[in-house]
């Protein structure tokens, strides 16, 4: 019972209250650069989501299987960041052969994943944590559900931005800033939800 | 092109961050305090110069199509470095910084001039170049640091300025409340969104005085 508790905690706060973006600031370039249109935001979602659980699995095997029998923990930058290029790499060819049209749906995004901080920063969280490996899984899936959240409703406001009537040298970056400021006050209120 | 101008490049024209707007996780997530930004900065300027040096000396031994993986290894080699120093040196700092360090492996700014200046480029320019514009972001954190730091808190680099207990004991300096949403994340989007407008708005004016 304590165990569920537990994984509804993790997911809980990984999704809300200590959310990727809006508390953490892991995976701001893709924030910013990938959430013009809503339909890339999901895809770009949806692409993250996938790489962080596979991602937060794989890296936790690695480090308790390989890093630590072998003492080579303060590899874990090194061994973390080549995991995470070779698991995008080999992602991608996957799909392209498998499944073109998920690939046309996704292709675009994969690369960019590499350089996303979300990944390397879930997968360096969970260690910390001490997370064991279903406990990893959750962290990584509720951190990317979380990213995909605060992205997808992040495009909707800016469809409506270019509409509007904005100062001109608000425009572009400064707008957005302040408007992910807003939403971060809103997702401050999910605070209080755990301790 | 000399080496002084790649230098002041980085620092003002190409502004990593006010410029460039690359690199936001770590200007956003350590920016509380003037010296969190300051140090981030530091450990930001050991490692984009010496992955530049690097990577410039290696250009012509790595092949094409690994590129990347090949960049991104030398730069996971310098972050371990500045890691270990860090925690052995400045214990507090490492702290601090926490999750950020690690981190910088992951920094666009450093992949990026890895590959639009290191790859084409003589070594001790790319080290310039790695020096200017660390320089660059270190400023910019700095700053940040120092706005979030003195409206959130009230002090600059632990120097209480405003509120009780300032050192400047005038009622007009002793009476302000500080506003702890400045330290908190959405203050971070804030400060950066305000002022990169400034920055917006004084270049908007240069260039129409140009013109």
């Amino acid at each position: 019972m304590d165990y569920a508790l537990s994984i509804f905690v993790i997911l809980l706060s990984s999704i809300l209250v200590n959310n990727f973006i809006m508390s953490r600031f892991l995976g701001i370039c893709p924030f910013l650069g990938v959430s013009k249109r809503v339909e890339t935001a999901v895809g770009m979602g949806l692409a993250v989501t996938f790489v962080m659980a596979l991602a937060s699995v794989i890296t936790y095997l690695a480090h308790y299987f390989i890093l630590v029998p072998l003492k080579l923990e303060y590899m874990q930058t090194l061994a973390f960041i080549l995991i995470i290029a070779a698991l995008v790499q080999f992602v991608e060819m996957v799909i392209q052969k498998s499944s073109p049209s998920l690939y046309q749906a996704l292709g675009v995004y994969l690369p960019l994943i590499t350089t996303n901080c979300a990944v390397l920063g879930v997968a360096i969280i969970n260690i910390e944590e001490g997370y064991d490996l279903f406990q990893t899984l959750i962290n990584g899936v509720g951190g990317a559900l979380g990213f995909t959240l605060a992205i997808v409703l992040f495009a909707g406001i800016r469809e409506r931005l270019d509409l509007s009537d904005i100062p001109k040298p608000l425009q572009g970056f400064p707008i957005a800033m302040i408007t992910a400021g807003l939403m971060s006050v809103a997702f401050l209120g999910f605070q209080g939800l755990i301790r | 092109m000399k080496a002084k101008d790649i230098l002041s490049n980085g620092i003002i024209r190409e502004n990593p961050i006010f410029r460039l707007v690359l690199g936001m996780c770590p200007t956003l997530a350590v920016t509380t305090a003037a010296i969190n930004g300051l140090g981030m900065g530091v450990a930001v300027i050991f490692v984009l110069s010496l992955s530049n040096l690097a990577i410039s000396l290696l250009k012509d031994y790595i092949p094409e199509k690994v590129r990347i993986p090949a960049y991104v290894v030398v730069i996971a080699s310098f972050v371990t470095i500045v890691d270990m120093l860090m925690h052995a040196f400045t214990p507090a700092l490492y702290d601090a910084l926490g999750l950020y360090i690690p981190l910088i492996v992951v920094n666009c700014i450093i992949l990026a001039r890895a590959e639009s200046f290191a790859s084409k480029n003589k070594p001790f320019h790319s080290f310039m170049d790695g020096i200017g514009m660390g320089i660059g972001f270190t400023l910019a954190l700095t700053l940040l640091g120092m706005i979030r730091e003195l409206l959130g808190l009230g002090s600059i680099f632990g120097i209480k300025l405003l509120g009780e207990g300032s050192i400047l004991s005038l009622s007009l300096f002793t009476s302000f409340k500080p506003a702890i949403i400045m330290i908190l994340p959405p203050g971070a989007f804030f400060t950066l969104g305000l002022v990169l407008a400034l920055i917006n708005k004084i270049t908007e004016k240069k260039e129409s005085k140009q013109a």
